[in-house]
């Protein structure tokens, strides 16, 4: 067999990490620049995420959960234009170059994507897209890079793991191919894993599987999360945090429980109470009437407002975020009665 | 079986082999008057198969489809082309079945025309009354799909699939596609159609959560098989199957804690294992399950599962 370093030897999983928040997000906004002059995608996001911890990113297509996170991965459109500062392990990343970026983040960021077929290299094989990594993160040579991968698959759940390395990502079914990727966030030992729609795809006894893989990761290497759904009950049962998003706004942020029980939003009340079948059978879903507005098309004051029940005079002025109980919430009527 | 009206649908013994692959195996149901029948399943499970097979979409190896009391499995091209006017699909992708370059105002006459029903103006009276019902103004007429937004679009799909005013609506994965709002709207419309209209509804779903709202009665399939079927109530209050049990477990949201997780896959269909199909995951197969199929067993209350752990039950 091929000999291997053991994790052990690769230092300290978080080696340029201190005691503050692994990720924080302060004042972020990202518009794009066309003809026109500047569209704004999103405006003034806050939060951060500290070592150990699962923070959702939540809300609708079009809400802009996406693109915050591709703004922290670097991944952003050229032309967006970024303000707001990014901070990874306390070091400013936004407003870098791509190369000092990479040089400050490669190893200590792990993507795990909704579609692996595309993220993952159709061509090569899934041992070459791992070593490499490696070797060029944290300079493994060939064999102990390949013993490390080994290592990595073993600790995803995925069997025959000398076959895989072997083979193409078209091989393996979806629940196969997002462990993998998840091998693949986590073998340079970062402090923050970013994860977008990790299991939209996939079927519910896959999902599950994959959800409490990530858990278990999180849990034995201390890792931080970034985790972009669209599901709130994924939330509330595997998020310590959220932070609900709407036409480019930070609309609540809670813990993962309170916003599914003690929702504070009209909008966050407004997709809890259209999930079918939450807290038993109904005769009537209560749907959100109207659609998101897109981009370009956001109204003045409070973006939910023309959608919302309780809006008034008062919901023409853009709201703060404010406390309610224990969340923060963008509104002037925030809802507090409890979901039946 | 079921009381009062006879069915609309029955469905005995059905089978669809494509060489040596499996994809739907002896399934057996009925659908009542008025009622919503669902299958759920995961990728692979034969669901959307036995849709097409019910309406004779592709054809099967083997079995018998009863529609409005005749057998649909024996008709002739010609007489299938007039029956379909009573059976009608909504599929998963409102982008994919609308033909983009067809009006609202020809998405909705031609199926009335292509069945011969009303006049070109009744026909036209008719196509902007159903989009009144599904929630559209009259002002969609003469749009074209890709003006609308997918939960719209999925309304005029709803539309196009009343014009005939079917006594079968199969609904493969209505909603799938939508954001949850929007899918509420859309799935409260359903509800509201078939009660108007009295529809009969064949509902095929991967989402447990959305089947207990919309189904009646609900068939679990693995693998080809219908593994349990029974009244929604006891699907979900009291599941027989360790398949339906863990399909439960793994719905988030609900009992977090105690989870119970399923290993593995489901297998391919090419090589499906033996005696029981679900046994290579399931954390309670023993000897036996490997080497005997389990039947169907009637479990009171118009539930049944086919379990070799459900004979002491039964027996006791």
């Amino acid at each position: 067999m091929n000999t291997y370093v053991p994790s052990e030897a690769l230092g300290p999983p978080h080696s340029a990490v201190g005691t503050g928040p692994v990720l924080e997000v302060e004042g972020l906004s990202l518009s794009f620049r066309n003809e026109g002059g500047l569209l704004p995608i999103v405006t003034d996001i806050s939060f951060s995420i500290g070592r150990g911890e699962a923070v959702a990113l939540v809300g609708e297509s079009g809400c802009g959960k996406s693109i915050t996170a591709s703004a922290v991965m670097g991944l952003a459109p050229d032309n967006a234009v970024i303000t707001g500062e990014i901070r990874l392990n306390g070091q400013r990343i936004s407003g870098l170059s791509p190369r000092e970026r990479r040089k400050l983040c490669g190893r200590h960021m792990g993507f795990i994507f909704q579609e692996p077929m595309t993220a993952l290299h159709p061509t090569l094989t899934i041992g070459r897209q791992m070593t490499d990594t490696l070797s060029h993160n944290l300079g493994l040579g060939q064999r102990a890079a390949t013993g490390r991968a080994v290592e990595l698959l073993v600790k995803v759940g995925i069997p025959r793991p000398m076959d895989i390395l072997k083979g193409y990502v078209h091989e393996l079914s979806g629940g196969m191919r997002q462990r993998v990727m998840i091998a693949l966030a986590i073998s340079c030992g970062p402090s923050l894993i970013i994860a977008d729609e990790p299991t939209t795809a996939l079927d519910v006894t896959i999902q599950a599987q994959v959800l409490d893989l990530l858990e278990d990761m999180r849990r034995e290497l201390d890792l931080a999360m970034l985790f972009i759904t669209h599901d709130l009950e994924v939330v509330g049962d595997f998020c310590d945090r959220a932070v609900v998003m709407y036409a480019g706004d930070v609309v609540e942020r809670a813990t993962g429980r309170a916003v599914i029980e003690t929702p504070h939003h009209p909008y966050t009340r407004g997709l809890i109470d259209a999930i079918p079948a939450h807290g038993g059978a109904r005769h009537r879903l209560t749907p959100i009437p109207g659609t998101v507005p897109p981009v370009g098309a956001w109204p003045e004051g409070c973006r939910f407002a023309p959608r919302c029940q309780r809006a008034d005079e008062q919901c023409r002025i853009h709201p703060r975020l404010d406390a309610v109980g224990v969340s923060v919430v963008r509104c002037w009527h925030p809802v507090e009665e409890v979901p039946a | 079986m079921m009381s009062g009206a006879s069915p609309v649908l029955e469905v005995l013994g059905l089978s669809k082999f494509f060489k040596a692959v499996k994809a739907v195996r002896n399934v057996s149901f009925s659908v009542a008057r008025g009622k919503t029948f669902g299958i759920v399943g995961e990728s692979g499970s034969g669901k959307s198969t036995t849709a097409r097979l019910v309406l004779r979409l592709i054809e099967p190896t083997s079995g018998d489809i009863s529609f409005r009391g005749r057998d649909l499995s024996a008709m002739r091209p010609e007489e299938l082309r007039r029956e379909r006017r009573h059976m009608q699909m909504i599929f998963q992708d409102p982008f994919g079945s609308l033909n983009g370059r067809m009006t609202v105002r020809e998405t909705l006459t031609e199926p009335q025309m292509v069945h011969g029903i009303g006049t070109p103006a009744s026909r036209v009276e008719t196509a902007s009354g159903l989009l009144a019902e599904v929630g559209l103004p009259t002002a969609a007429l003469d749009r074209f799909p890709h003006e609308f937004s997918g939960g719209q679009r999925q309304r005029i799909a709803i539309a196009r699939a009343l014009a005939t005013n079917p006594e079968l609506i199969v609904a493969d994965e209505p909603v799938s596609a939508l954001d949850v709002s929007v899918q509420a709207q859309v799935l409260n419309l359903l509800r509201d159609l078939q009660e108007r209209h009295g529809t009969t509804m064949l509902f095929i779903s991967h989402d447990l959560r959305v089947v207990q709202f919309m189904c009646d009665e609900i068939a679990v399939m693995y693998l080809g098989e219908i593994v349990e079927q029974g009244p929604r109530e006891r699907i979900y209050g009291a599941p027989a199957h360790p398949y339906t049990q863990a399909l439960l477990a793994s719905v988030p949201g609900r009992g977090s804690g105690k989870r119970t997780r399923l290993v593995g896959e489901i297998p391919s269909a090419h090589a499906a294992p033996s005696g029981c199909a679900f046994r290579t995951r399931c954390p309670q197969a023993h000897e036996r399950c490997a080497v005997e199929a389990p039947v169907m067993r009637q479990l009171g209350d118009g539930q049944q599962a086919a379990c070799h752990l459900l004979d002491k039950a039964v027996s006791a």
